[in-house]
């Protein structure tokens, strides 16, 4: 996986550095959200470490902010000392797991690989979920309901990329780029083509996990209820 | 080897599938097709597959027989109809010669290079086409299932039922339908495709009409694609939208037309009439063809463009307000029996021809054109369609356009062969001679 994990605060603790480092992992250290958001990548973060051990102010308000978006940051690991536990309780949903801090580099390492597994960006098999839709990216195989999906390459590339990256609005012209990777003759309208074939073989049913955004482009997902 | 290829031998072996299919066209416009197991599937999509020419329908002269059919990874598709428990999958091939040039004869490759043509201009060529067919009890006796009744289901119930299965098989194998509806005749049903580039659209009007025979033979049904299949009803068009983008933007629309058709547009429109006779031959192939387009049908007769008039062989559609890109055209002399990759290259070249000398629009049709007097209409400049499949033949053989367009070997074989369809049918003695002249001479 290539996005880089968001790390909080900075710069981190020498020891968390040494341990993404040495596990392999891209990140980049961000001092509150506006910085997040502006370093984020189109890809979006591939996950988040927030130490809130040295400024527990800053640190929840970030877990709130990347969690309160569109597009959910997960997972997000929270670096917490002994004293902090208590204060976790009531807020479940800012988190995916946390590890005590002072902490020792090997469970660290687990317990990020565990959930990079778990939210389908882990190197096991590859999986992405969402509701009904299910790829796996190592067999190249899409299934809706647990009945497979006959689709041609370019379509299950591009309800790889929409599945990979729910709930954000993609123009033509970005979708082109990122899933046909090169300046096809078509041209822009070649997504539209595509998208009314995916949505014909989603069935009436699922059709609308991608939606048209006028006159920008496309997002996939359920349409969240504000 | 690329994705493309991975992704295509890793769904064969993941979903076990039993053979791949890989399909052509031959220069008449009939799939043709051979099946390989997955084990030959690898040096296939790398070399292609070795296969005798000599009897295909305008392929090859019998010195160079064996060519070869290379799969096009992009068309993969799991055919819906052979269930889950032994799947079959399909694509269409484009066809080369041994030494691995492109073959002449191919249809496929024919509008391939007409496209690549309208690309050198910047333009990426659409269609969406309306497609008219009938479905009757038997393949000998044009009987229409809305007479009698059928086992025990009403024509409805069964009429409903072809379609549902039918569109629920298009879209599963990625052909979405736009609308369906039962047409004017007594059996007569159209589907319309939502428009897509031209060389997926002819694959697309290849699979369709396969799909649709073959769910019909399922409930004991025939379904032809016969352009007049009844004398005195409707016959079947198969009317194409056109349109031509640079980009994202749809060439055909100019906000500050009172219209909102561009320049481009109407040099394309003008290029579609002054060669819609050279291109009659190909659009309207069969003897048949030129049963339907006869007055009074709704079938074009005249050469003539309108912004609403059911009978003009161009008609421009007012777009949607706010829907600029759906501006387009719609040629309506083709109809379903035609080779659609010919009848789209052959309507590409003739609309681009319009663009590139930039051909002035004639006036728009009034509904007196059908009033006129033969005479007022020749000397307002309105011409007809040919006639005849004769008459198609003799205007196509003087044309350059269409001679450029599919190239001497398909348009060489086309002449020959359409100049016998020809001869054969003058044989004949029909029941209407019969009954018009037996008995009065």
């Amino acid at each position: 996986m290539s996005e880089p994990i968001l790390v909080f605060p900075d710069p981190p603790p020498a020891l968390l550095v040494q341990t993404l480092d040495l596990g392999g992992y891209a990140w980049k250290a961000v001092g509150n959200a506006a910085i997040a958001t502006a370093n984020e990548t189109t890809d979006g973060w591939g996950g988040a470490i927030i130490a809130a051990d040295t400024d527990p102010e800053g640190a929840l308000s970030l877990c709130r902010t990347l969690r309160k978006r569109d597009a959910v940051l997960e997972p997000l690991l929270m670096l917490v000392t002994g004293a902090q536990l208590g204060e976790l309780g009531e807020r479940e949903d800012l988190f995916d797991d946390f590890c005590l801090t002072p902490f020792h580099p090997q469970e660290l390492e687990a317990r990020l690989r565990h959930l990079m597994w778990r939210a389908g960006r882990g190197s096991a098999p590859e999986l992405v979920e969402y509701g009904d839709l299910m790829l796996n990216l190592e067999t190249y195989q899409a299934g809706l309901s647990g009945k497979p999906l006959d689709l041609t390459y370019m379509e299950y590339e591009l309800l790889k990329f929409f599945a990979t990256h729910p709930a954000k609005v993609f123009t033509r012209e970005q979708l082109l780029s990122r899933v046909w990777g090169y300046e096809y003759y078509g041209g822009a309208r070649t997504v539209d083509v595509h998208v009314r074939r995916l949505r014909a073989k989603l069935g009436e049913e699922h059709a609308s996990l991608i939606q048209t955004v006028r006159s920008v482009g496309y997002r996939f997902g359920q349409t969240r209820a504000f | 080897m690329s994705p493309q290829l991975e992704y295509v031998l890793r769904t064969v072996e993941e979903r076990g599938v039993r053979f791949v299919q890989l399909w052509f066209t031959d220069v008449l416009g009939s799939l043709k097709g051979f099946a390989i197991t997955p084990a030959e599937l690898e040096s296939a999509l790398e070399e292609g597959m070795t296969f005798d020419g000599s009897a295909i329908e305008g392929y090859s002269r019998v010195q160079e027989s064996d060519m070869l059919a290379m799969p096009d990874p992009s068309t993969f598709e799991i055919v819906p109809w052979r269930g889950d428990d032994a799947p079959v999958a399909r694509m269409f091939c484009d066809i080369q010669l041994l030494s691995g040039d492109a073959f002449d004869g191919d249809p496929r490759n024919v509008l391939r290079r007409n496209l690549g043509r309208a690309r050198e201009h910047g333009y990426t060529f659409f269609a969406g086409p309306e497609i008219e067919y009938f479905y009757f009890r038997s393949a000998t006796e044009p009987e229409p299932l809305d007479h009698a009744g059928f086992f025990d289901l009403t024509h409805t119930d069964i009429a409903n039922e072809l379609r549902r299965r039918t569109i629920l098989t298009l879209e599963a194998m990625g052909i979405p339908v736009e609308y369906s509806f039962h047409e004017n005749g007594p059996s007569q049903h159209e589907i319309d495709l939502r428009y897509t580039d031209a060389l997926s659209m002819a694959d697309n009007v290849m699979t369709f009409r396969m799909v649709v025979k073959r769910i019909a033979s399922e409930l004991g049904v025939h379904a032809t694609f016969m352009p007049k299949p009844i004398a005195g009803a409707f016959g079947s068009g198969m009317h194409a939208h056109l349109s031509l983008f640079e980009g994202d933007v749809n060439a055909f629309h100019d906000a500050g037309d009172p219209h909102g058709l561009s320049k481009v547009g109407k040099h394309f429109v003008a290029g579609l009439l002054r060669h819609a006779s050279e291109i009659t031959a190909i659009t309207n192939q069969t003897v048949n063809s030129y049963k339907r387009l006869i007055a009074g049908y709704e079938a074009p007769t005249y050469i003539s463009w309108a912004r609403n008039n059911e009978s003009a062989l161009v008609r421009v559609p007012n777009p949607k307000r706010g829907k600029e890109s759906s501006t387009r055209v719609e040629f309506r002399s083709p109809d379903p029996a035609c080779n659609p990759y010919l009848a789209f290259a052959v309507m590409l070249a003739a609309g681009m021809k319009g663009v590139e000398e930039g051909y002035d629009l004639p006036e728009e049709a009034t509904n007196n054109i059908f009033e006129m007097t033969p005479a007022a209409r020749i000397a307002a400049g309105i011409d007809l369609l040919p006639q005849s499949l004769a008459e198609a033949l003799d205007v196509m053989e003087e044309s350059e356009l269409v001679a450029d367009a599919l190239g001497d070997h398909v348009f060489d074989y086309f002449i020959r062969n359409k100049r016998r369809e020809w001869n054969s049918y003058k044989e004949q003695v029909t029941p209407w001679e019969l009954d018009r002249y037996l008995g009065s001479l």
